[in-house]
C-alpha cells in the first residue's frame, strides 16, 4: 500500500473512535473502502476475558507467541529460498552472454553455434525493439481507454447500475487468463483480416486486454483519493466539470496514475503465451508494428529454451558453442528481469513523489 | 498535466529509439549493396517468409545464412511455428513456402488451389534425419555406446511392459552388458509431432504384435513422461538415471543410443544409414495432386545396413505463384536446399542425413517446374 | 454537501479494497456511493461550455461501455472461431479430438474433462501450498520486520510479483525439477501409503506436485502483497488495546489482524487462484502432461492444464484443431470468470460484515 494511503487509513481510524456528527463525513470517506469498514465496525471486539492472569498460563502464552514468531519467520525463510535461487541462477547464468554485442545485434545470419561476423553469437536487439513496440502499442490502446473508464466510474457514474456493471466486468476482465487474451486477438484478426495474419499490433491488442483492467483499477483508486474539497472548490469558481476533471482531479492524481500504469506495463511486458500465437517469431529486426512478425523478449527466451542446444559441425573448431541457445535464453531472461526491475523502480519513484505532493 | 505525461512518454520512447538507432541495424550479415559484387547475385531480391516445422529450424537457419551469402538482396525469414500452423499460414498465401513433417492431406491440396496461381501445392522432402532411441543409464550409456534391441523389445519398453533395465528380454540381446536393476523411465513427446508419427509408424510396422496403437502424431499411452519438443525430451532424459526416449540423432550428445535389429544384424543410428533407407523407400503411389514427392518410408526394412527409424520433413510450394518474384525465389531457394551443397550445410549443422540420388532428382524435377515468370 | 449522510452510509457498505496496483488484481470499491458528490452541478449553469462537457462525458461513457464491448468481443470472437468444432460433422470433429488426445478422446467433453480436472487440481494445490507461506510472509513483513527492512521487503515482493512467468518456467524446468527429486522420492517412500503420494516418484519429477510448487512460488507474492496491505491497515487502536491488556504478540495478531483481514485474505487467494488457473508457460515448461483423472501427484503424465495444453498443441494444430483448442479456452474463461465473481462476492460480504 502506498504511504499516503496508509496515512489516510490511520488518520481516519483515529477519527473513528470519536463520536462524530453524522452530517460531517470525513473527507476521505470514500477514498478507501477500508476506511469505511474500519470506521463502522472498528474490527471485531477483542475478547478481553481471555486475559485472566495466572503465572503458568502467562508462560504458556508467551511460549506460544514465540513459537508462532518462529513459524512465521520460518515461512519467510521458506519463501525466500526459491526466490533467491531464481534470481541468483538467472544472474549467474545470464551474465555469461550478456555484453554489448548481445544487446546490439539480432539473430540473422546466425548458424547454429558458430560465431557471427561481428564476433558474437547472435543477440536480442530485434527482441528488445519488438518488446518495446508491442508494449507501446498496448499502452496507447489501454491507457486512454482505461483512464477514461476510470474517470467515468469515479466522476460521472458513482453507484449507477451501469457503473456497477462495468466495475464488475473490469474485475472479471482482470482475471482473463493471458492465453485466452491471446486466443481472442488471434481470432479477432483471423476473422477480420483473414487467416494467417500475424503482426506486432495483434500482440498489442492481446496485451491491452490484459492491461486495461489493471489501468482502470489503479486509476480508480487514485482518483478516489483526490479530496472532494478540490472538486468543489473548482466548481465553486465556475469551472466546468470536464475542465475540473482534467485540470484538477487528474492533475492531483497523475503521479499515482502514472506509477500505476508503469506497474501495469511491468506486468504485461513479460507476457509470453499470448505473443507466441499473435506476434510470431522472426530472427531479423522489424520496426513496423503493423506488418510482419515481431519477436519479443519473453518469446525469445522461450524459443531459445526450446532449442536448448545446437549441433556443431565436426570441423567447427573451438568457436562453436553447442549450448549457446540456453545461454542466450538465460541472458535474455536477465535483460527481461532488469527491464521489469527498472520499470518497478520508476513506478515506486513516481509514487514517492506523489506522497510528497499531497502534503 | 496530461501533456507532461505525454512528453515523458515521448522522451522515454525516443531515448529508446535513439539507443536502437545508435546500435546500427543489428543484422549480422552485411547488407550493403556494394558487397554484392563479392558473391554471385542471382537477381533474387525482396523479403520472403516461410513458416512451419520446428524440426527443420536449425537446417533452415543454416540454409538462409549460406543462401544469403550469394543472394544478398533476398531477405528470408522462417518462423518455426510448427507444421500445422506453418501449412495453415501457407494456405492463406501469407508465406512463400512451408515446412511440414506430415505430407499434405487431400483437403489441404484442394485448399491450395485458391492461393496458387495455377495447379495445386506440392511437397518435396528436404530434410531427413535419423531418430535415435537414446537412453541415460549410469555406467552403461555414453557417447557412441549402444545397446542392442529389436523392434519388439522397444515396443514393449515404450508400452510400459518392460519396466526394468535388467529385464530378461534386454539381457538376452545384450549378453555382454551388466545391466542394473534401475527402473525404466520412458520419455516421449507431449506435443503433436512428426517425430512421434515416424516412431510409432516404425513400431507398428516392425513389431505389430507388441505395439497395439495406430501410427499417430500424438503419443497414444500414458507410460512414463511426456516432454514438449525434441529438446524437452532430450533434457528430460538428461535429468534422471534410467530414462529412455526418442529424438533426432544429432541431439544424442553423451547419451547411449539403441542399435536396432534390422534383418539379422543390429544397426546403430547414423545419418548415412538413414539416408540409405529413405533412398531405397518407395514413393507414395497415388497421392492426390501432382508433382508431389512423398516418401513411404520402409520402416520394416530388412536390408542390411539400413537404419529404419527416420523422420522425413517436407517443403511445401506452389507450382506457380500469383507474384512471379516469389515464384522465382522459391524455385531458386528450394533448388539450393536440395543441392548437394545445401544438404551438406544442413548435415554439418544439424546432423541430418544428406539426401541425394534418385529421390532428390525427382524432387528437383518438381521444383524446377515452378514458374519463375 | 446535501447528501453526505447518504453517501457515507453507502460508503460503509463498500467492500474492503484489498486491491493493490502492484498486484494488478485489485477490486475497486465499485462505486458504492449513491448519488452525486456535489448537489450543485455548476457545469449546467454555464451554457457556453456545455458542449465541451458533453463531449468529455460522452467519451468517458464510451470508454466505460468499451469495457463491456471488449469483454463481449472476447466471448463473441472466441465463440465464432470455436464454432466449427461444435457445428462440424460428428465424424470429423471426433477425429480432431482423437488426434489431439492421441486417440483417448472422441468428443469435446471427453477431451476437456481431464483438462479441467488437471487445471483445478493443480491450481488448488498451488493455492494450498502458497496460502500459508504467503500469509506468514505478510505477517512477518507487517509485524516482525523492522521498518527499514520492511520497505526493502515490500519492494522485493512487488518485484517478484512482476517477474515474467517464462522465467519462472525456465528456472523451474532447469533448476527446481532436477533438484527436488530426492525430496519427492523421500515423500513417496514415507508417505506413499496416502494415495496422493503413491510412488514410485517420477524421475525427473515433472509432476503435478512440481507444477503446483512452481505455481505456488508464482502466486505467493500476489497473496503476500495483498494481505500485507490489509494487515497494515488493521486498526491501530485495537492492536494497542490488545497489547495493553497483556496480550502476547501472537494473541494480538490472532485477535485483531487475522479477523480484520479474513475476508481480504480469502479474496486475495481467490484472485491468486484465478491467476494460477490461467498460468501457461511455467506449467508447460515444467509439467509432463497426461489426460487422466488421477490423484497421484508424484507420478508423471497424469494431468495437464487447459492453458498449457493450448500453448503446447496450438503450433501443430490444423484449422479445426485450433477451433477445438479455442473451445477449451472458452471453458477456461468460464472457470476463471466464476472464480473472480466468487472472489468479489466474498469481498463484498466481508466488507458489509
Amino acid at each position: 500500500m502506498k504511504e499516503s494511503d496508509k496515512k489516510v487509513v490511520e488518520s481516519s481510524v483515529a477519527q473513528s473512535s470519536e463520536p462524530k456528527p453524522a452530517t460531517v463525513a470525513p473527507v476521505t470517506e470514500t477514498s478507501n473502502p477500508v476506511t469505511a469498514v474500519a470506521s463502522e465496525a472498528a474490527g471485531p471486539t477483542p475478547d478481553f476475558s481471555k486475559f485472566k492472569p495466572s503465572n503458568a498460563l502467562l508462560k504458556q502464552r508467551e511460549w506460544k507467541s514465540r513459537i508462532m514468531a518462529g513459524v512465521i519467520g520460518l515461512a519467510f525463510v521458506v519463501a525466500m529460498i526459491p526466490l533467491i535461487s531464481l534470481l541468483w541462477t538467472t544472474i549467474a547464468r545470464g551474465v555469461k552472454r550478456l555484453n554489448l554485442n548481445f544487446l546490439t545485434f539480432n539473430m540473422s545470419g546466425v548458424i547454429g553455434g558458430m560465431p557471427t561476423p561481428s564476433g558474437g553469437h547472435g543477440g536480442i536487439e530485434h527482441a528488445i525493439i519488438g518488446t518495446l513496440e508491442v508494449t507501446l502499442g498496448a499502452i496507447l490502446i489501454s491507457v486512454p481507454v482505461g483512464l477514461m473508464c476510470a474517470i467515468y466510474l469515479t466522476e460521472y457514474a458513482r453507484g449507477s447500475k451501469f457503473a456497477k456493471a462495468i466495475s464488475l466486468l473490469v474485475n472479471v476482465m482482470s482475471g482473463i487468463p493471458s492465453i485466452v487474451a491471446g486466443l481472442f486477438a488471434f481470432s479477432l484478426f483471423a476473422i477480420l483480416m483473414g487467416p494467417g495474419v500475424s503482426n506486432g499490433f495483434e500482440g498489442s491488442v492481446a496485451l491491452s486486454i490484459l492491461m486495461i483492467p489493471t489501468v482502470v483499477n489503479s486509476s480508480v483508486e487514485m482518483l478516489r483519493i483526490v479530496p472532494d474539497d478540490l472538486r468543489e472548490a473548482s466548481y465553486a469558481l465556475g469551472v466546468t466539470k470536464s475542465r475540473t476533471i482534467v485540470k484538477v482531479v487528474l492533475r492531483t492524481a497523475l503521479p499515482g496514475i502514472v506509477s500505476g500504469v508503469i506497474l501495469a506495463i511491468a506486468r504485461v511486458i513479460g507476457e509470453t503465451a499470448p505473443l507466441l500465437m499473435t506476434a510470431g517469431f522472426i530472427v531479423t529486426t522489424n520496426w513496423n508494428l503493423f506488418s510482419g512478425q515481431m519477436t519479443t523478449l519473453p518469446v525469445f527466451v522461450y524459443q531459445e529454451y526450446s532449442k536448448m542446444s545446437v549441433t556443431c559441425p565436426p570441423n567447427a573448431g573451438p568457436g562453436c558453442v553447442a549450448s549457446i541457445p540456453s545461454e542466450r535464453s538465460w541472458a535474455a531472461a536477465l535483460v527481461l528481469i532488469a527491464i521489469v526491475l527498472v520499470l518497478n523502480l520508476i513506478g515506486r519513484l513516481v509514487q514517492r513523489l506523489f506522497s510528497v505532493e499531497t502534503k | 498535466m496530461h501533456s507532461t505525461k505525454l512528453k515523458r512518454l515521448i522522451a522515454v520512447v525516443s531515448s529508446f529509439a535513439m539507443m536502437a538507432a545508435l546500435s546500427a541495424c543489428g543484422d549480422n550479415t552485411p547488407v550493403d549493396s556494394s558487397s554484392a559484387s563479392k558473391g554471385k547475385n542471382s537477381g533474387i531480391s525482396g523479403e520472403f517468409h516461410g513458416a512451419g516445422a520446428s524440426s527443420q529450424q536449425g537446417a533452415v537457419e543454416a540454409w538462409i545464412a549460406t543462401y544469403q551469402n550469394h543472394n544478398r538482396n533476398a531477405k528470408i525469414a522462417y518462423n518455426p511455428s510448427g507444421s500445422g500452423a506453418g501449412v495453415s499460414t501457407f494456405l492463406t498465401g501469407a508465406t512463400a513456402w512451408a515446412g511440414t513433417d506430415a505430407p499434405l492431406n487431400d483437403q489441404q491440396i484442394e485448399q491450395s488451389k485458391t492461393i496458387c496461381k495455377s495447379g495445386s501445392a506440392f511437397d518435396v522432402p528436404v530434410y531427413v534425419s535419423p531418430i535415435a532411441v537414446m537412453f541415460n543409464l549410469k555406467g552403461i550409456s555414453g557417447q557412441g555406446k549402444h545397446l542392442n534391441m529389436d523392434a519388439a523389445v522397444i515396443a514393449r519398453i515404450f508400452d510400459g511392459k518392460i519396466t526394468q533395465w535388467n529385464d530378461e528380454a534386454i539381457k538376452a540381446e545384450n549378453p555382454k552388458v551388466n545391466l542394473p536393476a534401475t527402473p525404466i523411465t520412458v520419455v516421449h513427446r507431449s506435443d503433436k509431432s512428426g517425430t512421434t508419427n515416424n516412431f510409432t509408424s516404425y513400431l507398428k510396422a516392425a513389431a505389430p504384435n507388441d505395439w497395439g496403437f495406430q501410427p499417430q502424431e500424438n503419443w497414444p499411452n500414458e507410460v512414463g513422461q511426456a516432454a514438449k519438443g525434441t529438446d524437452g525430451v532430450v533434457s528430460s532424459i538428461g535429468q534422471a538415471d534410467g530414462t529412455i526416449g526418442y529424438a533426432d540423432l544429432a541431439k544424442a550428445g553423451t547419451f547411449g543410443t539403441v542399435s536396432v535389429k534390422v534383418g539379422a544384424d543390429y544397426v546403430a543410428p547414423a545419418s548415412d544409414a538413414a539416408a540409405k533407407t529413405v533412398n531405397a523407400s518407395p514413393l507414395h503411389a497415388v497421392p492426390k495432386g501432382s508433382k508431389r514427392v512423398v516418401v513411404n518410408v520402409e520402416y520394416a526394412t530388412t536390408v542390411a545396413g539400413d537404419y529404419p527409424i527416420v523422420s522425413s520433413s517436407y517443403a511445401v510450394a506452389c507450382p506457380a505463384y500469383k507474384d512471379a518474384k516469389t515464384g522465382a525465389f522459391v524455385r531458386d531457394w528450394l533448388s539450393y536446399v536440395l543441392s548437394d551443397s545445401g544438404q551438406k550445410v544442413a548435415a554439418d549443422n544439424t546432423g541430418s542425413a544428406a539426401l541425394g540420388g534418385a529421390l532428390t532428382q525427382k524432387a528437383l524435377k518438381s521444383v524446377n517446374t515452378i514458374q519463375a515468370k | 454537501m446535501a447528501n453526505t449522510s447518504e453517501s457515507s452510509s453507502a460508503g460503509q457498505a463498500m467492500p474492503v479494497a484489498v486491491g493493490q496496483i502492484s498486484a494488478g488484481l485489485s477490486a475497486p470499491g465499485g462505486g458504492g456511493t449513491d448519488g452525486r458528490r456535489n448537489g450543485l452541478d455548476f457545469s449546467d449553469a454555464k451554457p457556453g461550455r456545455h458542449s465541451q462537457d458533453k463531449i468529455f462525458h460522452a467519451v468517458a461513457v464510451g470508454c466505460g461501455a468499451l469495457i463491456l464491448v471488449a469483454l463481449g468481443a472476447v466471448v463473441l470472437f472466441l465463440l465464432l472461431r470455436a464454432w466449427p468444432i461444435f457445428a462440424g460433422p460428428q465424424a470429423k470433429t471426433s477425429a480432431v479430438f482423437a488426434s489431439l488426445s492421441g486417440g483417448k478422446a472422441h468428443g469435446f467433453w471427453q477431451y476437456v474433462g481431464p483438462l479441467v480436472f488437471g487445471t483445478v487440481v493443480i491450481a488448488a494445490l498451488a493455492l494450498a501450498i502458497a496460502f500459508f507461506v504467503a500469509v506468514g510472509v505478510a505477517l512477518f513483513i507487517t509485524f516482525y520486520a523492522r521498518k527499514r527492512i520492511q520497505t526493502v521487503l515490500n519492494y522485493v515482493v512487488d518485484l517478484l510479483a512482476a517477474i515474467p512467468s517464462v522465467i519462472y518456467g525456465l528456472w523451474g524446468a532447469l533448476v527446481l525439477v532436477p533438484a527436488t527429486y530426492p525430496f519427492w522420492n523421500w515423500v513417496s517412500a514415507h508417505l506413499g501409503w496416502i494415495p496422493l503420494f503413491a510412488g514410485p516418484a517420477a524421475n525427473p519429477p515433472r509432476t503435478v506436485a512440481s507444477a503446483a510448487v512452481i505455481l505456488a512460488i508464482m502466486i505467493m507474492p500476489i497473496i503476500t502483497s495483498m494481505t500485507r496491505d490489509i494487515f497494515a491497515a488493521t486498526p491501530r487502536l485495537n492492536q494497542e488495546a490488545a497489547l495493553a491488556l497483556g496480550a502476547t504478540k501472537w494473541e494480538m495478531i490472532k485477535l485483531t489482524a487475522l479477523p480484520f483481514a479474513k475476508s481480504g485474505m480469502v479474496s486475495a487467494s481467490m484472485l491468486a487462484l484465478g491467476r494460477a488457473l490461467g498460468e501457461t508457460m511455467a506449467v508447460m515448461m515444467v509439467l509432463s502432461p497426461g489426460m487422466t483423472y488421477s490423484w497421484h501427484w508424484l507420478q508423471a503424465s497424469k494431468s495437464q492444464t487447459i492453458a498449457a495444453n493450448i500453448a503446447a498443441q496450438y503450433p501443430e494444430a490444423d484449422s479445426l484443431g485450433v477451433s477445438a483448442l479455442i473451445a477449451t479456452g472458452l471453458v477456461l474463461f468460464v472457470i476463471t470468470f466464476v472464480v473472480n465473481l466468487l472472489a468479489r462476492r466474498i469481498t463484498r460480504k466481508g466488507g458489509a460484515r
